[in-house]
């Protein structure tokens, strides 16, 4: 178990590298540098200023200096300032971050919640009409691009009906209400986006659930079970759920990526002051620093999450330690 | 069933005998006809701006109304599916192309080419996709062909480690063997030997890729970043749809429903392969 571990560990090393370098790449490929961004501004700047200014940014170095550079000062969370107002692109990150972040995980929580059973449920009864059904649902909810969704919701719910507001987290007179009041305006304001976030994750994970759960009730394992005279209940719930679940947590792990990004667009549509709209609103204005700030750690997070993901998986099935 | 046909037939009969599959052929097909014949059957030029009918409703005149500028949603909607159609397909093209190229050289080789190839893909997987499109569009501009690059950068992952497997299970068959004791080299048995017996994989991830590429096209374009007006695309549609949701809920409810058809289709069609190809359903 440690070996495997330390193993995937060191694996991890040379992908952590590689994802540094990646992002360097890109940002070094960007048209103009810090220098000439704040040159843009003053016309009037001499052949001198320009120098002191790549001096300044190291801008004169070569590449690889520059890749030292930047890589030393990031391990130490430097991430360096944004170009907008010149706040440090770590405090706007970790602004951001909660918010992204409860957004995700409340979703991944309905998800799992409604998913799982659904996966049972379709496997038991195959080609049942609840699993006909389902399965048209889980389809519809692949395909639905997630912004057109959360249109139709924000229409539907707050144009039409009025029952929800349709942008940010938190209305804009929030200062005369009790704390629970306060928690119930900014729960109103999540459970649109939270749904649309789930929507498309339902359809995977119950799809993934269904296929796992068939997979281990056709084996040998579960007709012995049956065999043996168990009630069906019992061979389901304990036995080949136990096995069906391994593979989802395997899937946790890889959609880690999107518990992170996967909200950029949902969070321009709903107005959220969270990741992905950093990230976008960086992007629009070309503020590299902050694109690689957000870039580098959320692909470390991933990593991350994979590896324990991993872990996880080793721990609960021997087999995979030998390989 | 009879063995004496061809696995292409007879993944054929299992694939027209799953209604679901067949259905999103049939979506599949719809679409594709409507898209390349937009300029013969969209009754206005996409283009044409009429300021006295701006934000008009579905009526008969505009079936399914006008956007900000008049022009008619409709025939805005059927060119627009044009150049989904377009960056699906080409972006997917290109994701296969790597995919098959890498996967292939870290199946058959195995070794350091295989780590290193599989690294490659580790790296490209932590990344969080929508942030390293992103990115790299702050960098490029957006453009349709930027944009087909990009997500085809970004997506030959999957191919990849599809491939691998095929090969790494194909390499040890007789026939890899016989092939290479006449002496054939590496590339032509690569290419004309295991390619075309592991490329079954390879047709199921492509037709969902498509409807991937076609959600991140529009998710792109409707932010902006994808394709740029007036080139219509379903993105932008939806985009100024959210800019008048409150007056016009036409221009938000249709060509969302369009990426939701196509990519519906491309799905259950791929769908159907894939269990048509399952050597375990074949009972």
């Amino acid at each position: 178990m440690l070996i495997y571990t330390l193993k995937r560990l060191l694996l991890m090393v040379p992908i952590l590298i590689g994802i540094t370098v990646l992002s360097f790449g890109i940002m070094r490929l960007a048209p103009g540098g810090p220098a000439e961004a704040q040159m843009e501004f003053s016309a009037k700047a001499s052949a001198e200023a320009r120098e002191r200014l790549r001096k300044l940014y190291g801008a004169d170095q070569p590449v690889y200096k520059q890749y030292a550079t930047w890589l030393r000062k990031f391990v130490t969370l430097d991430f360096g300032t944004t170009f907008a107002d010149g706040r440090k692109v770590k405090d706007k990150i970790l602004e951001r971050l909660p918010i992204t972040l409860t957004i995700s995980l409340l979703s991944l929580g309905l998800v799992l919640l409604i998913a799982i059973p659904i996966g049972i449920l379709s496997a038991t009864r195959q080609y049942s009409l609840i699993d006909r059904l389902t399965t048209i649902f889980v389809f519809i909810g692949f395909s639905t691009p997630s912004f057109w969704l959360a249109l139709l919701l924000i229409y539907l719910f707050g144009v039409q009906w009025g029952l929800l507001p349709i942008s940010g987290i938190q209305s804009l007179d929030t200062t005369g209400l009790t704390f629970w009041g306060r928690l119930s305006d900014w729960g109103n304001h999540l459970i649109l986006p939270i749904f649309v976030s789930a929507f498309g994750g339902l359809a995977g994970y119950s799809r993934f659930m269904r296929n796992s759960m068939l997979e281990v009730l056709r084996q040998d394992y579960i007709r012995t079970a049956r065999a043996k005279g168990l009630s069906e209940k019992v061979v389901v719930y304990k036995h080949a759920l136990r096995n069906a679940l391994m593979p989802i947590i395997t899937i946790l792990g890889l959609s880690l990526p999107g518990i992170i990004g996967g909200g950029a667009i949902m969070e321009q549509v709903f107005g959220i002051p969270g990741m992905g709209q950093l990230m976008f609103q960086s992007v629009m204005s070309r503020d590299y620093n902050l694109v690689m700030g957000i870039l580098v750690p959320a692909a470390f997070l991933t990593m991350l999450g994979n590896f324990l993901a991993d872990v996880g998986y080793a721990f609960a099935d021997p087999r995979v330690r030998l390989k | 069933m009879n063995n004496a046909e061809s696995f292409s037939a007879q993944t054929l009969y299992y694939l027209m005998r799953n209604r679901l599959a067949v259905i999103g052929g049939a979506l599949v097909a719809l679409v594709f006809i409507f898209s390349i014949f937009a300029p013969l059957i969209a009754p206005y030029n996409p283009s044409t701006i009429d300021i006295k009918n701006i934000l008009v409703g579905p009526g008969s005149s505009h079936w399914l109304g006008t956007d900000d500028l008049g022009r008619d949603v409709l025939s805005r909607m059927l060119w627009g599916g044009r150049i989904s159609l377009e960056v699906g397909f080409v972006a997917v093209g290109i994701a296969t192309l790597i995919g098959i190229i890498l996967g292939s050289l870290a199946g058959f080789y195995g070794g350091w080419i295989d780590s290193l190839i599989m690294r490659a893909v580790d790296i490209m997987l932590s990344i969080p996709t929508i942030f390293l499109i992103l990115a790299v569009i702050a960098i490029l501009e957006p453009s349709i062909i930027n944009i087909m690059i990009i997500i085809g950068l970004t997506s030959w992952m999957e191919p990849a480690r599809l491939i691998r497997a095929e090969f790494i299970t194909l390499k040890e068959r007789e026939f890899v063997i016989a092939a290479h004791a006449i002496g054939a080299t590496d590339s032509r048995i690569i290419m004309k030997h295991i390619l075309p017996n592991g490329l079954s994989p390879i047709l199921v991830s492509a037709t969902m890729g498509i409807g991937g590429a076609i959600l991140i096209e529009s998710g792109l374009s409707f932010l902006g970043l994808g394709v740029q007006p007036p080139t219509p695309s379903w993105g932008s549609l939806l985009s100024s749809g959210k800019d008048n949701i409150e007056i016009a809920w036409w221009l938000s409810a249709f060509p969302g429903l369009a990426i939701l058809i196509t990519v519906l289709g491309y799905n259950l069609l791929g769908e159907g392969i894939r269990d048509a190809l399952d050597p375990r359903q074949r009972e």
